[in-house]
């Protein structure tokens, strides 16, 4: 795989996309003729407004969905042309995902829900537990490690599903409303935490957020309104 | 393994459910056990018969009897090697429920006929030599804590109406795990002699057990041992010894067909609450399942562990169920002596574990189908 970032290519790279879903014979054109391009070490915030593509267009991006036309390119991989076998395993070495409902398992313990995705790589035990303890302390949780999601506040949750999302180190992590079940508090507290992954660990992040307050702590916001992508705010 | 807390966590979720989907499966089990050991006990002993042995009884009923006179003729048939006696005493010791069968015998004979029935030398020859000797499998001897040197007082109802008293010399042990050491065997010649002075039933001998040379061609004896007495007072039938057991059992009807229909209705039954258990847990994990998607898991992960957590489930119950029913039935026959071998055979226990891989593998199938083929953008909506 080619190096983004060497060659300057961008990281992400959307390009024509187009995406269009089928209610019986009805068809909705969720995006239209989509480019986008997301260099290596950016916090993109994506706005707009409910039913605009948002989370269709992360999902593109996340590998978790396919374009009716046009290409998804993550650093130098189409991403559009890969089997669902193939996908899983791009998405286990590549993605983060942090959910806005925090999607943790509620059998499994904090630390055991960071350990998640290692579970798929070749890691030993221990391998995997010193992973999860790094995680989790870049997360502020390290003393949280063996409590369950329901013995936790929302806030503590979603840096738990940080956690889970960087804990394989992936090239790219996909934040959808990671602030939108929180207070303004924890949100802040959220965004902190994503802001410092970002510049003081170089993560790429791309987060959809309804929240003007969220999207400016971003180093780039974006806007999506019917389909098609600009610059600035819809009015 | 490194999966195993999460099969484990999703196993625990709904503890209640789990409890009782759980003790369904184990209760099916149990009486897979129980009805396995009574099938053996009924038709076990077919499989342990000897292929080179026959049973002669009389042409007409079990319960007629045959001249002491045929044994010499029999001897002289082509292809029979030894022959053997033995009649029905129907004895009760001190009460009708302690049922166990006793049966007047020629000693020598007789264990060279039945060399699954183990008497130590010195106990053999003590029987040889006490007229009223008697000797008794391990089963019945521990059951009534009998040792060498006790007088054992047996009443019979159909002999003298009197009670006989035997001597214990000697107590046998099986050569194979399933071979009945409840039977007690007591010379021919005291009984005989008994009968001789009440003047009736002597020289009457219940059946015969004849051992052929080659068992290819047992077939061909047997023929030819019905011919022998053809036109006669007593004539005969001659059958392969698993045959007569298959017959004795046939009595109470097809025992493999009844317990295998018994056993298909029940676990049709746990399919169905099995099933119904795991499709609903699937059900309200979608979202989960498509978090587990969307952070790599393949298809084949989440068919493997949703059909792991079944597995388990039905392994677990299946295996206490089984256990249960080991316990209870390593008490001994529960019917105080009708089914001396009842006991639960290895290849059963074998049959049980992997009838409790394959409930739960048809079990988890359809849910890990389900789960399988989730659109993982669709599942994390329904989170």
């Amino acid at each position: 795989m080619s190096n983004p970032t060497n060659s300057g290519e961008p990281l992400v790279r959307v390009d024509g996309v187009e995406k269009v879903f089928h209610r019986g014979a009805e068809e909705i054109h969720i995006l239209a003729q989509l480019h986008l391009e997301v260099p290596a070490g950016e916090f993109l915030a994506l706005m707009g407004p409910s039913g605009s593509g948002k989370s269709t267009l992360l999902n593109l991006i996340g590998g978790l969905d396919r374009p009716t036309k046009g290409t998804v390119t993550i650093a130098g991989e189409r991403v559009d042309q890969l089997s669902d076998r193939q996908l899983a395993a791009w998405r286990a070495r590549h993605i983060g995902f942090v959910f806005q409902l925090y999607n943790l398992m509620p059998v499994l313990t904090a630390e055991r829900n960071v350990e998640l995705p290692l579970l798929l790589t070749h890691l030993s035990r221990a391998e995997r537990k010193k992973h999860v303890e790094t995680a989790l302390a870049m997360v502020g949780l390290s003393h949280r490690a063996k409590h369950f999601p329901r013995t936790l506040s929302g806030g503590e949750q979603q840096r738990v599903g940080i956690a889970r999302g960087i804990v394989t180190d992936p090239t790219l992590l996909l934040c959808d409303e990671p602030t939108g079940d929180l207070d303004r508090k924890a949100g802040d507290e959220i965004l902190n935490l994503l802001q410092a992954l970002n510049r003081e660990h170089g993560k790429t992040i791309i987060m959809v957020t309804h929240d003007p307050h969220a999207s400016a702590r971003a180093s780039r916001t974006v806007y999506l309104n019917k389909g098609q992508l600009s610059n600035v705010p819809v009015a | 393994m490194k999966f195993a807390h999460l099969i484990w966590g999703n196993l625990m979720r709904k503890k209640l459910r789990t409890s009782l989907t759980l003790l369904t499966i184990l209760v099916a089990f149990v009486l897979f056990g129980m009805l396995c050991a009574i099938k053996q006990a009924l038709i076990g002993s077919v499989a342990l018969a000897g292929a080179d042995r026959l049973i002669v009884r009389h042409k007409v009923s079990i319960i007629q009897l045959l001249p002491i006179s045929y044994q010499a003729r029999m001897a002289r048939i082509p292809g029979v090697a030894l022959v053997a006696h033995q009649t029905w005493f129907g004895g009760i010791y001190q009460d009708p429920k302690n049922f166990f069968m006793q049966n007047p015998v020629v000693p020598e004979e007789y264990m060279a006929m039945f060399p699954e029935f183990l008497l130590p030398p010195d106990q053999m020859k003590a029987w040889q030599q006490t007229r009223t000797g008697a000797i008794v499998g391990r089963n019945t001897a521990e059951r009534f804590h009998w040792k060498i040197g006790d007088k054992i007082p047996i009443t019979s109802p159909i002999w003298m109406r009197k009670t006989w008293e035997f001597d214990l010399v000697g107590i046998f042990d099986g050569r194979d795990k399933g071979t009945d050491t409840t039977p007690m065997f007591f010379r021919y010649d005291y009984f005989d002699e008994v009968r001789q002075t009440q003047n009736w039933g002597q020289g009457l001998v219940g059946w015969y057990t004849i051992r052929v040379k080659d068992p290819a061609k047992a077939a061909e004896v047997a023929k030819l041992v019905d011919q022998e007495f053809e036109n006669s007072s007593a004539e005969t039938k001659t059958e392969p010894e698993g045959a007569f057991i298959q017959a004795w059992a046939n009595q109470i009807g097809n025992i493999a067909l009844i317990v295998a229909s018994i056993l298909a209705a029940v676990f049709f039954t746990i399919l169905l609450v099995t099933g119904s258990t795991m499709s609903q847990a699937v059900r309200e994990r979608i979202g989960e399942l498509g978090v587990l998607k969307a952070i790599g898991f393949t298809n084949g992960q989440l068919l493997g562990l949703v059909l792991a957590e079944s597995c388990l489930l039905t392994l677990l119950g299946g295996s206490i169920g089984l256990g249960v029913a080991w316990l209870i039935i390593s008490r001994g026959d529960p019917t105080g002596g009708l089914l001396p071998m009842f006991h639960l055979a290895t290849s059963d226990l074998v049959v049980g574990a992997g009838l409790s891989v394959a409930l739960g593998v048809l079990t988890g199938i359809f849910p890990a189908l389900q789960a399988m083929r989730l659109r993982v953008a669709e599942a994390l909506r329904r989170m």
